[in-house]
This record gives C-alpha cells, structure tokens and sequence, in this order.
C-alpha cells in the first residue's frame, strides 16, 4: 500500500506548452530591463564623474557587443510591453450602465498613450 | 470492411500493488459521435472493470469528468474521439493533484482551498425574515455573474503552473469565487476574505500565465478576476495608507 502518488513536475515544465514558453519568456524580459537599467544608472554616475569619464562609457557602449545587447534589451521591452497591453483588458473592468467596455478599447488606451508618450520623448530628445 | 477502431492510452496506478504508474492501452470502437468519456465507459464495461475514474452528468455540469487529454486539462463529457482520430488518445488524471487510484485525484486540498475563502453571503447585520428578501439590480447580478458560473472541476488548477510548483498557492478558482462574493451588492463579508486572499499563498502569488482561463469550460476566467482582486487590494491599501478616513 503506497497511498496517494504524487507526479514530478519536471524541471522542463515550460517546453511543454507554448503558453508556459510564451509566459517564461515574458518573465525572462525583465532580466534583460533589469540589465538595461544598471548601465543606465552608470551612464548617469559617469556623466557626473566628468567628460573623460562619459566619453570613455559612451565608447564601450559603442562596441558591437553592447549594441547587441541593447537591441536584445529593446526586444524584450516591446513584447513584454505588447504582452502586458493585452492583458489590460483583464484587469481593468469598466462598465458603462449594465455593459462593460470592450477589450480592444482598452488595450487601445494603453497603445494610444504608449504612441504619445513615445513621441514626446523623441520630441523632446531629437529637437535640439 | 472492418469498422474504425481508436487507441486510448490511459493512466493506471492501483497503491495497493503499484510502486509507480504506468500506461496501458485500449483499442476500442471509434464512433464519430463519441466523447473521450464514452470510450472510457466503453473500456469498464467491456474490456476492463478495474478502470476508476469519475464521472456523473455526462454534459459538462457536474464538473466531476475532468481529464488531462493528450496533456490538456479537459472535462473528458466534452472532448470528441474525433478531434483526435486516427492518432492515439493519452488519458491521465487531473495534473498536480494527488492520484488516489487510475484516473482519481485526490480532492482535499481543493476542498480545503474553497472553504478558507468563505464562499457565502456575509453581513455585518442579518437582517430580520419579515423584512424581505435582498434585492439586486440586474447590473448589480451582472458584476458578478459570470464568477458564479464555476462549477468546482479543477481544469484550472491542473493548467496552473503555479499551482504545481507551490502547491499552498489558493489557487484560481478559489479566488474566482471569493471575488464572486466581493463583487456581490448583498455582502459585506470582504474584509473577512481579505486575510486569506492577500495572504502569502493568495492573490500574490498569481503571476498571469493565464491558462486557467483557457482551460475553463464555464468561461469563468479566474485569470481575470485574480487580476482585478490585486487591483481591488492595492487600492484599498493605498486608501488605507494615504487617506485618513479612507480605511474601507
């Protein structure tokens, strides 16, 4: 008599399905932002530390190896962006009288504010 | 012409004689109209009766037939022989649960889970019989409504990897069903749910894989009402927090 068997749940639980793969990559994304992030706070503590110094960063930021890692960074920003968009709808119910407003709207709100804000940074960077 | 036969391969494991699982195979009759639970009730009936499995209404009420089929979790009354056929079909038991024999999950925790959630209508006061009944809009039955279509057959635990690798975790439909509560216009009982819902096996532990809500035969979407009890309990704290008469 061995009682209740319990299965394993294998370390390789989200090769199984593509949803869990799709989720495990979303999670993953913030690994690369996270990365992201840490060079940009250097780049803030060596534009205070001097021009040297914000030159000589700016130059490793330049090699091929670091441009690749910030178009990998960029990337994994937008789909988990886009990922997290869709699933607005899912948290935000809003009704208007008895019905609730559709998801595409939502998530609409979401891109539209996105696009705006997106363009005002490039405004703001690319103007001068 | 010999008539049209379907393979099942089906999870077997009897404690009083098995260390470990194993599969065997059935061939059986293919019939187009079919349903996995069918074939499976074909299998008792004629080929071996030591088969255990659940099963009642047959027509996706009951909640009692739920299935992994071919690795999804599926109520076994509503997925057709045909969406498979000619391939094999691999039948197991609900997946992160216990088995207790074949086919059969054990249920306690779920059970368990359920219960801590106070899944009724909670008032500070009850009001007296001769009052009448509590009235709603139908508004008010809309905003939870679709909550309180669940009908307890664990597809949602089973899709839940949460569920699997933190098996404490309250898991979807038990949030769904205290969110049900909490958006009901007759409670009071929220600040009672709270406690297990925020705790640390509650709503926080939900990182929206979102195949709970996929696998739900009654369109429940625990995802969503998982979703809306976090945004619902950072308001309250933030109130709580930031307004000094906030609190409730």
């Amino acid at each position: 008599m061995t009682g209740p068997y319990r299965r394993p749940v294998p370390s390789t639980w989200w090769l199984h399905n593509r949803a869990y793969f799709l989720f495990m990559l979303r999670e993953l994304t913030s690994v690369f932002i996270a990365a992201y992030v840490i060079l940009l706070l250097i780049l803030l503590y060596r534009l205070n530390a001097g021009r040297d110094a914000y030159e000589s960063y700016l130059r490793f930021l330049g090699a091929p190896g670091m441009v690749i890692f910030h178009v990998i960074a960029l990337a994994a920003a937008l789909f988990h962006t886009v990922t997290w968009f869709n699933l607005t709808p899912k948290v935000l119910v809003v009704r208007v009288g008895a019905r609730r407003v559709p998801a595409p709207i939502i998530a609409g709100v979401n891109y539209a504010a996105w696009v705006v804000l997106s363009a005002l940074v490039a405004w703001i960077v690319l103007r001068g | 012409m010999t008539d049209p036969t379907i393979t099942l391969e089906i999870f077997r494991y009897h404690p009083e004689q098995d260390e470990t699982p194993s599969f065997r195979r059935y061939e059986i009759p293919y019939r187009e109209d079919w349903v996995v639970l069918d074939a499976i009730n074909y299998i008792k009936d004629h080929i071996d009766g030591t088969l255990a499995y659940r099963w009642s209404c047959r027509m996706g009420v009951c909640g009692s037939c739920g299935m992994m089929i071919n690795g999804t979790p599926r109520l076994s009354c509503a997925a057709f022989l045909r969406e498979y056929y000619p391939n094999p079909v691999r039948v197991e038991p609900l997946a992160n649960f216990p088995v207790e024999r074949d086919l059969v999950i054990a249920l306690d925790d779920f059970m368990h889970k359920l219960r801590e959630v106070n899944p009724w209508l909670i008032r500070a006061q009850e009001r007296p019989l001769s009052d009448g009944e509590y009235r709603q809009t139908p508004d008010e039955v809309a905003a939870y409504k679709q909550y309180s279509m669940c009908i307890n057959c664990m597809l949602c635990y089973a899709a839940c990897p949460v569920y699997a690798l933190e098996p404490r975790f309250l898991g979807p439909a038990a949030i769904a069903l205290a969110q049900r509560y909490n958006l009901d216009s007759r409670d009071q009982g929220r600040s009672q749910r709270q406690a297990v819902l925020s705790s640390e096996d509650g709503i926080w532990d939900c990182t929206l894989v979102g195949e709970c809500t996929v696998a739900c035969p009654e369109h429940v979407d625990p995802a969503g009402a998982i979703q809306r009890a976090k945004l619902a309990s950072t308001i309250n704290w933030y109130k709580r927090v930031l307004m000094p008469w906030g609190g409730r």
